[in-house]
């Protein structure tokens, strides 16, 4: 097995509003291999966000903090870092890709002063060095005439090369982790698949890890190795990507597959969905965060909140039912 | 640009008009005339008068002559002397142009904004020429006052909320803004003109002739040690207004998407502030700037009666209360200009600022 990268344990955050203490992440543990690709899935403001940023303690605080756990990268805890330490590892060794691709940058500086950022301060060349490797980045990444448009602003940009720009410049210093916060979830599906290309390529050349966040499950089969669903703030399930396919466990991941479109179903055929809303994460919860929505809930669930259990070998779940079944786990 | 700048002129020339039309009328709607006076002047001395200024004409008749003499540009000959120079005519009373310059024996001028009628020997040049300098210079000196102190407390306030030095720049926000003019001047001028001595307590510090008709010609200390209590009275409650948008705004612009992308690159918290967040905030900034400069130039009038400042305020409000057309109509149709001016410099610090904005 490859050398661990990154390993987070018992990771939780919270953020303290005028309602109260949300609970966005509640001790989620994982681990990254050497070149591996992780997929993160789940619904929206289930936490996958929150625990990227809280790794690279980009929670803004306040209202945000990590309240408990470690995220140890080659060995060293990066939450436990002062700000100069974790500065020289973003942008350097762990790079981030963000979702939205018409804020995330600067809309009164050039694309190129933006793209060489990470390689003037890392890697202390002169201005004019670093804005002609991100030359050489965008062209990497597929954008035309990558050197003209270096002096181009954000707004010049359309959306799809925009997120180019940003793997570019992601990328600027050969990091050993790129964290993917759903970079395509703001396009449209062709360029979509143009950009997971991209990284599909970069990521064989450059040989990095990759944690993809995202709520496309789709994306993930192509991609990911291995995936963790997260619901509430939890980890419920997870396990190499073709087993979770073929054989999800926790009855979330089992309606997240029943929800996606299937090319082979008949036209009639409507879409399923899972019935309820998300939690709501004012209060830590006690009983398992899924069971107001879960069609085999039992007396249990609602008392006991169930542990992140090993299933197979490389397949854990949290749950206390057998969907198959629909008893109690064995 | 060429063109952006031709169509802003154009617009500017239609502003001044409609201006100088509005002032015009609600001028000559008010009751009494420059020569009313408590003690009525003898039928035929009025009537001399009237037909002296042409009053006794219909108000159309007025009103374009008054056009004709401030834009249409007249030349003459000027007689050679005998050391092979021209001989410039020594400029009569009622004829005196902003713009006069020659060009070989052809004398240009341009722009008659006519007499005083209160102050026979003056036309309304003199007090464009000796008063106005002294009001701008007053106007941008508190400008200068209020953008550096407000913009740094805007900025410090932003970046350490909810402590001490928020609290503190606030609360000197919310002090300047309290605070009027005819409280904060004399409180200076006792403090530090009469008790401490250490600055004048009147007076201003530049004379004429002035750099290219505005500036200081002397700005060095002697200049400062009379300009500063009264920018500072003058200033404060535009820097506290500036301070607060610059708060307001930098805070928001910290919250954007791309600071936290500028984070990510693991730049440096002074780069993140200084390079990706500075330039938007300031953008708000800019755009109250155009007003501001307007209110202080034009606003000068109690500062410059508290301080002794012999500035254009007086003659602005001592014109209305004396009908002096000309004055009222000169001195309007120049802030009315400074306004404009100040305006169109500000669209283009926009474009400076924001590259999305760019005008064609």
């Amino acid at each position: 097995m490859a050398p661990k990268v990154l390993e987070v344990k018992d990771l939780a955050t919270q953020f303290k509003t005028r309602d109260g203490i949300v609970h966005a992440v509640n001790g989620v543990s994982f681990e990254l291999q050497e070149g591996e690709t992780l997929g993160i899935v789940g619904e929206s403001a289930c936490g996958k966000t929150v625990t990227v940023l809280s790794i690279l303690g980009l929670i803004p605080s306040p209202p945000g903090k990590v309240v408990s756990g470690s995220a140890h990268y080659l060995g060293k805890d990066l939450l436990t870092m002062s700000d100069e330490e974790i500065r020289f590892i973003r942008g350097a060794q762990i790079s981030m890709v963000f979702q939205d691709p018409m804020t995330s940058f600067n809309p009164v500086l050039t694309i190129g002063r933006q793209v060489a950022e990470p390689i003037e301060i890392h890697q202390g060349v002169s201005r004019k060095e670093a804005l002609e490797r991100a030359g050489e980045l965008l062209a990497l990444v597929g954008i035309p005439n990558a050197k003209e448009r270096l002096s181009d602003y954000p707004h010049q940009f359309s959306g799809g090369m925009r997120q180019r720009a940003m793997i570019a410049m992601a990328l600027a210093c050969s990091p050993t982790v790129l964290v993917a916060d759903e970079p395509t979830t703001a396009l449209d599906v062709t360029i979509q698949a143009q950009i997971l290309d991209i990284v599909k390529r970069l990521r064989d050349q450059l040989g990095m890890a990759i944690i993809w966040i995202t709520h496309d499950l789709g994306i993930i089969a192509g991609l990911a190795q291995r995936v963790n669903v997260m619901y509430g703030g939890f980890i419920v399930e997870e396990a190499p990507v073709k087993e979770l396919y073929a054989h999800p466990q926790h009855p979330y991941t089992i309606g997240l597959l029943g929800s996606l479109p299937r090319l082979d179903a008949s036209t009639h055929t409507r879409l399923v969905s899972i019935d309820g809303v998300p939690p709501v994460l004012m209060k830590k919860p006690t009983s398992c965060p899924f069971a107001p929505r879960c069609p085999f809930v039992m007396d249990r669930c609602l008392q006991e909140n169930p542990p992140l259990l090993s299933f197979d070998t490389h397949h854990r779940v949290a749950c206390w039912v057998d969907p198959k079944t629909g008893g109690a786990r064995a | 640009m060429g063109r952006y700048f031709v169509r802003r002129l154009l617009w500017m020339m239609l502003v001044l008009f409609v201006v100088s039309a509005i002032t015009f009328g609600l001028m000559h709607a008010v009751p009494g005339g420059p020569f009313s006076r408590e003690k009525a002047l003898p039928q035929e001395i009025l009537d001399n008068l009237n037909a002296r200024y042409h009053l006794d004409e219909p108000l159309v008749v007025q009103y374009a002559r008054y056009l004709y003499d401030v834009m249409i540009p007249r030349f003459s000959l000027l007689e050679k002397d005998p050391d092979g120079g021209y001989i410039k005519p020594i400029p009569s009373l009622v004829d005196d142009f902003v713009i006069r310059f020659n060009i070989g024996a052809v004398e240009f001028k341009w722009m008659n904004f006519g007499p005083s009628y209160a102050s026979r020997s003056r036309t309304v040049n003199d007090v464009f020429k000796q008063q106005l300098p002294v009001s701008f210079q007053l106007g941008m000196m508190s400008l200068g006052f209020a953008l550096l102190l407000g913009v740094p407390m805007g900025i410090l306030a932003a970046l350490k909320q909810n402590t001490i030095w928020d609290y503190l720049g606030m609360s000197v926000a919310i002090f300047g803004v309290s605070v009027p003019v005819i409280v904060l001047g004399p409180i200076l001028v006792w403090i530090f003109g009469v008790s401490l001595k250490w600055l004048p307590p009147t007076g201003w510090g530049s004379q004429p002739p002035y750099v290219l008709g505005l500036f200081p010609s002397n700005l060095g200390p002697e200049f400062f040690k009379y300009a500063i209590m009264p920018s500072v009275a003058l200033g404060l409650v535009s820097s506290a207004s500036i301070a607060r948008l610059t708060r307001a705004s930098l805070l928001q612009v910290i919250r954007e998407d791309y600071i936290r992308t500028a984070r990510a690159k693991g730049l440096m918290e002074r780069l993140v502030i200084t390079r990706h967040a500075l330039k938007n905030s300031l953008i708000p900034v800019v755009t109250i700037l155009g007003p501001l400069f307007a209110a202080l130039v034009t606003g000068t009038f109690i500062t410059e009666q508290i301080f002794g400042i012999p500035g254009m305020g007086k003659y602005f409000v001592t014109s209305i209360t004396n009908r002096d057309y000309p004055v009222i109509m000169g001195t309007i149709l120049l802030y009315a200009i400074l306004l404009v001016v100040a305006n169109v410099f500000v669209d283009l610090m926009y474009a400076y600022l924001d590259p999305r904005i760019r005008y064609d």
